[in-house]
């Protein structure tokens, strides 16, 4: 199978001058943004991008058009904002997208602005992520200066600032609430719901956050309509997604898939199956938040909403982490509730104390101080938390604990009665510190 | 409101910051909206933000000090005090872990002499175990400023500490060469 035919947002990825406006322009770039504002117009653009299906890439895939129909009827001050957090443990296609084609997001950010009646748009980049912000700032640059952003952009037929702002280190800006406080000013602590940003965000007024991916899209629906982006995917999941997968694979890295592909050919026609003396034991498909499938599971299971649902997962972000045979169920989920207990920003008891309690109580089983009521300890914390909360990060906690209990569950009862089931393999665990 | 700046208070910005002072708060649509860039422009300058680079925001975005104090400490890249003239800073979540992130880091250790959390005596570096840095395919990998060194082995993270005590460290696998 050609796996070219479906790059429709991973086209430059790998070209070294694929970020260079000269470049994008011979490309076609920005053609979308000059029919958009000129001949089509805001309602038009937004019915497109309905019609085509696209769904919010960041995680929760809500369809992108539906989104953008809430922000309120006439409202004078709209705001546009970029989530480019990309913080979730797995995840790493957002920065390829920022990398290799940032004025794909930069048009696709105008567009989704005009769309919306935006007149300011925040792209805001995680921290850690500061060759990047380099990066798309020179980017943005160049299309203030080839009067594509601005005042009196396009010849004056719409107008549109664009900030790059780079955050300082916190997953939980991620959350679309969170993003709005910290560029507001604040520390990015989740907001309740509702009301939601796009009725009253940024400053109190209307708010949309969408993710790098979805935004990047938006110029290729515009320029091929939305029955072609629909040629891709399946029903309810059109189009194509990136992956960015991570683990011993022989071809980790950010691959473009159209949406409803079987696992086990992506396994071994994209990733090439594992890499020497690997064998695959668990795959978590869509960053860590989303619970863990069995090897036998993911091989059973497609690449899309419908079918990650019904195989008890979700597809996320899109991260998806490739877990060896050699590795320590237990051991993976204490570095994972050690990092839910790090970012949660504190609000709420139940996060608060519950993934401090997850961290402690499967730290002490690995220690070998566990006892056999630990398991039932770890339920009864993961139900004090799950949906009783400001911001899902409490349920991102309680979904990998979940799984990996149920699907893994003899390797914590062994460590619950004082029993090791696996030797973990000397060369890659230690001790975790922390 | 004008909050004045406290007697004494000698932070200043030279005649450069002080132009991309006036062009983040002519860009942001509140001065409040202005303070994450403006303590990344003092950070990039001074390499922390010091009590008098609080007292200075403060004024300056017409918050009181906890305000801007409580955002220094809410994000962990913001420092607080002076800091390791290299902070190696190497992924600990679950790519990297899988990976071998833990076996680097006892190896970093064992090459500088101290433990993850610590500081060489000589100020010169500093070890961390941090979370998920967004590089999980190309891991273990570490932060070290704007960069990031990635496929890390044993070998590779000496030639970077090496390169680093020599003054001619390695160049990032974020740094692609990219002709302007
Ligand atoms: C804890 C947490 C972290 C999140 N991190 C991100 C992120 O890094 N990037 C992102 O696009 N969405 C993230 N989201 C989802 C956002 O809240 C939001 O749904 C998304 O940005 C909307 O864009 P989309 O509709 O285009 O997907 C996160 C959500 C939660 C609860
Ligand atoms: S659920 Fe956790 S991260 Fe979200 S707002 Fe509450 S305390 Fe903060
Ligand atoms: S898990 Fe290490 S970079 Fe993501």
């Amino acid at each position: 199978m050609n796996q070219d035919q479906y790059r429709i947002l991973s086209k430059r990825f790998g070209r070294r001058d694929g970020h260079r406006l000269a470049a994008y322009e011979a490309d076609g770039g920005y053609r979308a943004l000059k029919r958009a504002v000129g001949q089509l117009g805001a309602a038009a653009v937004r019915e497109e991008v309905k019609a085509s299906g696209l769904r919010g890439r960041g995680g929760a895939g809500f369809p992108a058009g539906v989104k953008w129909g809430f922000v309120p009827q006439g409202a004078e001050t709209v705001y546009f904002m970029v989530n480019a957090d990309e913080s979730e443990p797995g995840t790493f296609k957002d920065r390829y997208l920022l990398d290799y084609d940032p004025h794909a997001v930069i048009e696709g950010s105008a567009i989704s602005s005009f769309a919306v009646g935006a007149k300011l748009c925040v792209i805001y980049i995680r921290g850690e992520f500061g060759w990047l912000v380099d990066r798309v700032q020179k980017a943005v640059d160049e299309a203030y200066a080839a009067g594509y952003l601005g005042p009196g952009a396009l010849g004056g037929a719409y107008e549109l600032e664009m900030i790059v702002h780079k955050g300082a280190g916190a997953y939980i800006c991620g959350e679309e609430t969170g993003l709005i406080n910290s560029v507001t000013g604040l520390k990015g602590q989740p907001s309740i719901k509702p009301p939601f940003p796009a009725v009253s965000g940024f400053l109190g007024q209307p708010t949309i956050v969408n993710n790098v991916e979805t935004v990047a899209a938006v110029p290729w629906i515009l320029e091929n309509g939305a029955a072609a982006y629909r040629a891709f995917g399946t029903e309810k999941s059109p189009g194509t997604k990136l992956f960015s997968v991570s683990g011993p694979v022989r071809r980790p890295g950010v691959h473009e898939i159209p949406l409803g592909l079987p696992f086990r050919e992506f396994f071994t026609d994209w990733l090439g199956g594992m890499a020497d003396g690997e064998e695959l034991k668990a795959v978590i498909m869509g960053g860590s938040s989303v619970p863990v499938l069995t090897a036998a599971e993911a091989m059973e299971t497609a690449l899309d909403y419908e079918s990650l649902a019904a195989a008890g997962t979700m597809l996320g972000s899109g991260g998806m982490i490739i877990i060896p045979q050699r590795c320590d169920m237990v051991e993976l989920i204490q570095v994972l509730m050690h990092f839910y207990w790090d970012e949660s920003c504190g609000q709420c008891t139940p996060c608060r104390e519950g993934t401090g309690w997850l961290h402690r109580i499967v730290k002490r089983l690995r220690g070998g101080e566990g006892a056999p009521e630990d398991l039932a300890l770890l339920e009864k914390v993961c139900d004090g938390m799950a949906g009783l909360t400001i911001c899902p990060l409490a349920d991102a906690a309680v979904m990998p604990m979940r799984s990996f209990l149920e699907r893994f569950r003899p390797e914590f009862e062994a460590l619950a009665a004082g029993r090791r089931e696996t030797e973990p393999d000397s060369r890659w665990a230690r001790e975790i510190r922390s | 409101m004008n909050v004045p700046i406290k007697d004494g208070n000698s932070f200043r910005l030279g005649e450069q910051d002080a132009a991309r002072f006036a062009a983040i708060l002519a860009r942001y649509p509140t001065r409040r909206s202005a303070l994450m860039p403006t303590l990344w422009l003092i950070q990039d300058r001074d390499g922390h933000i010091s009590d008098a680079a609080v007292s200075w925001t403060a004024a300056q975005l017409e918050l009181s000090e906890a305000k801007v104090r409580e955002v220094v400490s809410f994000y962990v890249m913001y420092r607080d005090r002076p800091q390791a003239r290299h902070v190696l800073q190497v992924c600990h979540n679950i790519s990297c872990h899988i990976m071998g992130a833990q076996p680097l880091l006892s190896h970093l250790e064992g090459k500088l002499g101290i433990r993850r959390g610590e500081l060489t005596p000589d100020g010169e570096f500093a070890l961390e175990g941090v979370e998920c840095l967004g590089a999980c395919g190309m891991g273990p990998c570490l932060q070290l400023g704007r960069h990031l060194y990635e496929n890390l082995t044993p070998e590779k993270a000496d030639a970077l500490v090496d390169g680093l005590r020599r003054g001619d460290p390695p160049r990032p696998d974020t740094d692609r060469d990219l002709e302007d």
